[in-house]
């Protein structure tokens, strides 16, 4: 019943157009971005901030459903290996030039090099082997085989000013002599550690932009940001955490928004070694690896309580999880439900994969990465001692953590993806798909499943242009590699904002933060 | 003099050479700044790149190596995280925390100094008596707490001061600092408070604790007994027996003030260099961290020198010489 409601309030799309009120805005931050070059560093802080001075030719909504954005059509030409896209006329950067077919080649260009970016966007653009300007608003995307997710990768790419940027480097972006786009807001400061401030673009193409200006500040402990909230300081925060949400809900100086994310909080398992690191016999001697039999896999999952886990650990804020994304986004699967708790069931299979005196584990998980995430993993270390593995948790800092998991050294640990371009082949493909560094799949398939059918399904999805085939290659995936419990999906998680009252948000489940979805009340 | 400031600045190079080698080491040991900072669904081609980019792919005695090349150039290298030169974001974000120490350690003096003078001089009177009892409070509150406290009532309740962050910077003398500027002071109060609160403890116990001391000496006897006037004896000859170990704490904790104000400025937002470095230590961002302990290395080594000239001038018997020379 929860969770219907969570969606319901994460799936509320129209809006009457208000007018336009002479407000500022002040936002908090929990993550600090690292610039504002839109193409330094793919990181959600990064991308949300630049949204709102730069857009992607195509945007993602509150649901990460696709939308126009400076294209007003696009599609694959009668050639699979050739994307048109239709781009906007009217549309001007913020020092009043034309925006044109230029930019967009010019940015395919810059955005997978920037000097030392630590992260970079060239996993979005790699497929594209040549940009060709057919007109001023016309460009097309020529690729060595068919990539249906054309319209996905490159609604994550911001399109820059050619006649601003050209050789531009990221500190000229975050001096703001490089920061010209398109978006409905304009640089005006950037101050690293203190501040980013925008302001209200008159010339913006779409609907005139609610704020007057925008300023966000990074504000990591999460105290002082519901502090901030509560003393007006600030308007917008993000991240409230959940043991503060009950008592916020009930102050009538602010109000709580909340949205299912894409943000699956699973368990990985080592399904591949034949002796794997930290499980032992209870006497501690070494065990043949019982992970790689999908029965024992499938006891830890049914041993799982998610209902409990949810209600008592993340205090109600979050949704049990069957599959990688909630309901509701694409290649999502409509037969999975989420694995109810039998813990009978599950000794059971135990017993019949030669387990019945169970065994002794290690399970492994960040500290502070995602929303209660030791708690988390001590609920489901008890759940599993209950079925008879004698489990001890470990908890590391982030720091290490993941370095460390990448490495293997693991045999059990609590992760969370998002899914950035917001449907099924981005888990699937991340986290299930056979290791194969070079080709890009399996890239952080830390328990090193693999699943030959589960595989050749993804690989078909991965080159089929139709959705709907798409859709139903993609579910059918998952479908067979949850079966196979290639790994223990636990719950979604579901975000939280607060705002000072008279405002509202529209909670987006790629977790970001704009200035853009806030509102006024009337 | 020359002498002693020569082997100072001597032992001090060794300092920082040490803290160099020791904190590559550490950091590489711990991980790949590169696993933390990489977008997770990226190929292993991608991440390959990064880590080149970044030259982390290079041994570590190579890394080091040009390392110590480019600091003889005077450069630290390129932040991992923001790609701006690592010593210029340190150096951007020491005056934001310089005014915070430096308000919160006025505060303390202010507040310290003449408290623990009446603590001291009256012991057993209950000014004397409440004074001890509110330092113990100072002491053992959580530092964090209190700062949450203190957001709590005058932020959220009284809604009087700002609940964080740092105040539009005003200009004197062509300097700027919000130090200059009421917004600026307004931002300023309660993080310093929040700084000031265990210093200000300090002070007052170790004021006390010498004037109870320099208050049994013959010559404060013999001045008494001269018929100098109390404010006298206590203004001149007490506070200049009892202002060497004062200065010397003073001195040790304006550098801590410096080097771990982190806590107040997590609490409150604050834009300085704790909170850059308890950062930078999360990412793992060795240019950053490097750049940070540089400083604040060479900021003790600065007040250090500083105190033991002050010494001399308070003391004339002390002599600034290596006892071993």
């Amino acid at each position: 019943m929860r969770s219907r409601l969570l969606m319901a309030s994460a799936f509320v799309v129209s809006f009457a157009a208000a007018p336009a009120a002479a407000e500022d805005l002040t936002i908090a931050l929990a993550s600090e971005p690292t610039s504002v070059d839109p193409h330094y560093h793919n990181l959600t802080p990064n991308n949300a901030l630049t949204r709102h001075i730069f857009e992607p030719l195509i945007k993602q909504d509150e649901n990460q459903s696709l939308e126009p954005g400076l294209a007003t059509e696009w599609g694959v030409t009668d050639d699979p290996l050739v994307w048109e896209f239709k781009l906007r006329e009217d549309v001007t950067f913020h020092d009043g030039t034309p925006f044109t077919a230029e930019d967009v080649a010019f940015t395919i260009e810059r955005a997978p090099d920037v000097p030392n970016s630590p992260s970079s966007f060239s996993l979005y653009i790699n497929d594209i082997s040549e940009v060709e300007i057919v007109d001023d608003h016309t460009v097309r995307f020529h690729t060595e085989e068919p990539v249906p997710l054309m319209a996905n990768n490159l609604s994550t790419i911001a399109i820059i000013s050619k006649k601003n940027a050209e050789g531009a480097s990221t500190e000229d972006f975050n001096s703001g002599e490089a920061t010209v786009g398109t978006g409905p807001y304009q640089f005006a400061s950037y101050t690293p550690g203190e501040e980013v401030e925008m302001e209200a673009y008159d010339g913006y193409w779409g609907d005139e932009p609610q704020w007057d200006s925008l300023t966000f500040r990074p504000i990591t402990s999460a105290s002082a940001r519901v502090a901030g909230l509560l003393s007006g300081d600030i308007d917008v925060v993000e991240a409230v955490p959940t043991n503060d949400v009950a008592s916020l809900e009930e102050n009538e100086d602010v109000s709580i928004w909340q949205g299912i994310s894409n943000r699956v909080i699973y368990i990985h398992l080592d399904s591949d070694r034949e002796v794997t690191p930290q499980i032992t016999a209870k006497d501690g001697s070494e065990i043949e690896n019982p992970l790689r039999d999908s029965r024992v896999r499938k006891a830890l999952s049914l041993a799982l309580d998610r209902e409990s886990i949810v209600e008592d650990v993340m205090e109600g804020i979050a949704i049990p999880a069957g599959q990688l994304l909630p309901e509701g986004f694409f290649g999502v699967s409509e037969d999975i439900e989420v694995p109810e708790y039998q813990p009978e069931r599950a000794k059971e299979l135990l017993a019949e994969a030669g387990y019945e005196d169970g065994f002794k584990m290690t399970v492994h998980g960040p500290a502070g990465r995602y929303i209660n995430d030791e708690q988390v993993l001590q609920a489901a270390a008890q759940m599993w001692s209950r079925i008879g593995i004698e489990t001890e948790v470990e908890t590391i800092p982030v720091s290490v953590y993941f370095g460390r998991a990448s490495d293997l050294e693991f045999s059990v640990m609590l992760v969370g993806w998002g899914a950035g371009s917001g449907e099924a082949s981005s888990p699937l493909r991340a986290l299930l798909a056979t290791y194969e560094p070079d080709a890009g799949f399996g890239a952080t398939n830390r328990g090193r499943y693999s699943n030959e059918e589960m595989d050749s399904l993804l690989k078909e999805a991965l080159v089929t242009v139709d959705n709907d085939k798409r859709q139903d290659l993609l579910a059918e995936a998952t479908e067979i590699a949850m079966e196979d419990v290639g790994l223990i999906p636990v719950h979604f998680q579901v975000n939280t904002w607060g705002t000072r009252d008279g405002l509202k948000y529209i909670p987006r489940t790629d977790e970001y933060t704009l200035g853009t979805s806030v509102r006024p009340t009337d | 003099m020359t002498v002693f400031i020569i082997r100072r600045l001597l032992q001090s190079f060794f300092v920082l050479v040490a803290m160099t080698v020791i904190v590559f080491v550490a950091v590489y040991a711990i991980g790949n700044p590169v696993d933390i900072l990489i977008a997770p669904d990226a190929t292993q081609a991608e991440r390959t790149a990064a880590i080149a980019r970044l030259g982390l792919d290079q041994p570590l005695h190579q890394q080091y190596i040009s390392f110590v090349g480019n600091l003889l150039q005077g450069d630290v290298g390129r932040s991992f995280v923001f790609n701006v030169p690592a010593f210029t974001l340190v150096l951007s974000r020491l005056p934001a925390t310089l005014e915070l120490a430096l308000f919160a350690l006025s505060l303390s003096i202010l507040i310290g100094i003449p408290l623990g003078l009446w603590a001291g001089l009256k012991p057993q009177s209950i000014a004397g008596h409440s004074i001890m009892v509110g330092s113990i409070f100072g002491f053992s509150l959580p530092n964090f707490w209190q700062g949450l406290m203190l957001i709590l009532l005058f932020a959220v309740l009284l809604g009087w001061l700002p609940s964080g962050g740092r105040g539009e910077p005003g200009e004197f003398l062509g300097m700027q600092s919000t130090l200059f500027s009421l917004d600026g002071w307004s931002h300023l109060i309660l993080p310093s408070i929040n700084l000031a609160l265990f210093k200000t403890a300090l002070i007052i116990r170790l004021t006390r604790a010498s004037v109870l001391e320099a208050i049994q000496l013959d010559f404060v006897k013999f001045a008494r007994a001269k018929g100098l006037r109390e404010g006298r004896i206590v203004g001149v000859h007490i506070l200049k027996v009892i202002m060497i170990p004062v200065i010397t704490i003073i001195g040790l904790e304006f550098g801590t003030l410096i080097a771990f104000a982190v806590v107040t400025e997590t609490v409150f937002a604050w834009p300085g260099i704790g909170k850059l470095i308890i950062d930078s230590i999360f990412v793992l961002d060795r240019p950053v961290i490097v750049s940070y302990l540089i400083v604040i290395v060479l900021t003790f080594i600065t007040i250090n020198l500083i105190v033991d000239v002050l010494y001399s001038v308070f003391d004339p018997r002390v002599r600034l010489q290596d006892l071993g020379a």
